[in-house]
């Protein structure tokens, strides 16, 4: 198990239980959980367990159970190496350099956060920026507020979370900045961080220049237009000694990328069928290193699954088809997880997990097989930054199991 | 005189705009909702809203600076602010386990302040 946060914790537990019982879980912090520890808001479990926990609370509950284990633990170990033949090299002060030769391997290195050089902010480059999971990480591990007068660039989940947490610490927050014309983070995140607090969320913006010498002084905003560029004539400066970066997540996959796995454009993970393995036979991936989540209900779902699957690779209990179905991506469907059906008997239902392109109302998401409709489920609204979850009985894909295909369709109005 | 207050509802992910008329405090009328859990919404978060509140406390003698706590239950929305200025003075001793009770009772609402993780002493390793 590469990575000790929920995905790694969760398919740990799995391949213990599926009574596998030499595994090692690499871990390179000092301790497990991932980022749950520092993910202090409540929110998390509310699918697994029923009730709403922190992010500490969660990652505990997993790792109380791991302890119930005899999974070999290594925390500030760092993983350098995978090979195809599932060779994994690490390293840390106490054993040096560390060679495990697995049996399978499960890919759980989370994701990692979009920085200013990837949407490629001009203008100075003080002191005062971080990413607002570095953020986090000070204010609610390390005990340190980074600033006093906030600006936000971005909508994404933490950002929001960030937002009510500096507030509560006593600084002020000048306003939320996002270039997108709706919001990047869930909806229960808009109104219960930034509307309980006055906090402003300025839609369709962007900051077009940081200024500052040695620390952050202040940001030039700008409205953008329907091409997300800045519209001239709507700039003005919001002074500030601290900027937030909340722009998005990105599946970190260094390691997968040099073992030559292959990986998927849409999302930036690798492509995986839905025992959540890799092009790599006994080479699993799950959680964020494989998409953006936004619950980490579901990482832990999709760990359970690579877990199992884990396990049942080792006891030789895979049955694969002779040509696996592919999932093809049509109308508004960013991306599709699983993008392949591997199992040649195919029982019970398949999950799948679909981000859509735009915001649309009165949606029909369906399942086609050429031109078959297999499978139709109805929302009432689908959104870019809500994860859609889908399950298909096996017994409507005999068509694709035929054709070795399946398409995913979005159909609704513009909100 | 009849007011207007706007909510956007929380309960599922469509989000609706909540239009609650009232006229001295008593509800005249809620619209807007798709659904009924939306009216109760909006009249739950008129009358009453309430929150969890999460934050950290200063620790003593611990493998890591502060403790991340929250309220055992929802309080008053009102009372965060106050709620927060009291946990400012707090400071805890290491070790704490997670669950136990860091500040009984606070500002008489009944509910308590609990730890959301276990945090060993300083000279503990931080997870065996």
């Amino acid at each position: 198990m590469i990575g000790g946060g929920p995905a790694g914790l969760a398919a740990a537990l799995k391949a213990w239980d599926e009574g596998i019982r030499d595994i090692y879980l690499i871990e390179r912090d000092m301790e497990l959980g991932g980022i749950l520890p520092q993910c202090i808001h409540d929110g998390f479990g509310a699918i697994i367990f029923k009730e709403s926990l922190t992010g500490p609370e969660y990652a505990q509950r997993y790792i109380d159970m791991l302890a119930k284990t005899e999974v070999k633990i290594k925390l500030n170990t760092m993983v350098l190496d995978i090979t195809p033949e599932k060779k994994v090299t690490a390293v840390n002060s106490e054993d040096g350099i560390l060679e495990i030769d697995a049996k399978a391997i499960i890919l759980a290195m989370g994701c990692r956060e979009r920085t200013r050089f990837q949407i490629m902010i001009p203008g100075d480059r003080p002191a005062g920026i971080f990413t607002a999971g570095t953020a986090q990480r000070f204010v609610n591990i390390e005990g340190y507020l980074p600033g006093k007068k906030i600006v936000i660039v971005g909508s994404g989940d933490v950002g929001l979370i960030m937002a009510r947490r500096f507030i509560l610490e006593g600084a002020k927050v000048e306003g939320v900045y996002e270039i997108m014309p709706y919001p990047g983070g869930l909806n229960r995140n808009v109104v219960q961080c930034l509307q309980d607090y006055d906090i402003p969320l300025h839609l369709s913006h962007t900051v077009v220049e940081i200024k500052g010498k040695k620390r952050v002084e202040g940001a030039t905003v700008a409205e953008v237009d329907e091409h997300m560029k800045p519209i001239k004539g709507t700039e003005r400066f919001v002074s500030c000694d601290t900027i937030i970066l909340a722009i998005g997540l990105i599946p970190e996959n260094e390691l997968s990328k040099r073992s030559g796995i292959q990986m998927d454009d849409t999302r930036g993970g690798p492509t995986v069928n839905e025992w959540m393995e890799t092009s790599i036979p006994g080479v699993f991936a799950c959680g964020n290193v494989v998409h953006v989540h936004d619950l980490v209900d579901y990482v832990t779902e999709s760990a359970e699954t690579a877990g199992i699957s884990a396990a049942r690779y080792i006891k030789r209990e895979l049955e694969r088809r002779e040509k696996p179905i592919k999932i093809e991506l049509g109308r508004n469907v960013r991306y599709a997880v699983p993008q392949l059906i591997s199992e040649k008997r195919l029982k019970g239902k398949i999950r799948f997990y679909l981000r859509v392109r735009n915001p649309e109302r009165k949606v029909e998401i369906k399942a086609l097989a050429r031109q078959d409709k297999v499978f139709v489920k109805k929302f009432r609204i689908v959104r870019p930054s809500e994860m859609i979850r889908l399950e298909i009985p096996t017994e409507n894909l005999s068509k694709a199991e035929e054709y070795c295909q399946l398409r995913f369709e979005v159909e609704g109005e513009q909100t | 005189m009849k007011k207007k207050h706007y909510f956007t509802c929380i309960v599922c992910p469509v989000g609706c705009q909540i239009e609650l008329v009232e006229e001295e405090g008593r509800i005249v009328e809620v619209i807007g909702g798709e659904c009924k859990l939306g009216e109760e919404y909006a009249r739950k978060e008129f009358t009453n809203p309430e929150r969890v509140l999460t934050t950290t406390v200063q620790v003593e003698g611990g493998a890591l600076p502060v403790l991340p706590v929250r309220t055992e239950k929802p309080i008053s929305k009102k009372l965060i602010k106050s709620c927060m200025k009291k946990l400012a003075e707090v400071i805890v001793k290491a070790p704490i386990k997670c669950g136990e009770v860091v500040y009984a009772n606070i500002l008489d609402t009944g509910v308590n302040i609990i730890a959301s993780r276990d945090l060993p002493a300083k000279e503990d390793k931080l997870l065996k």
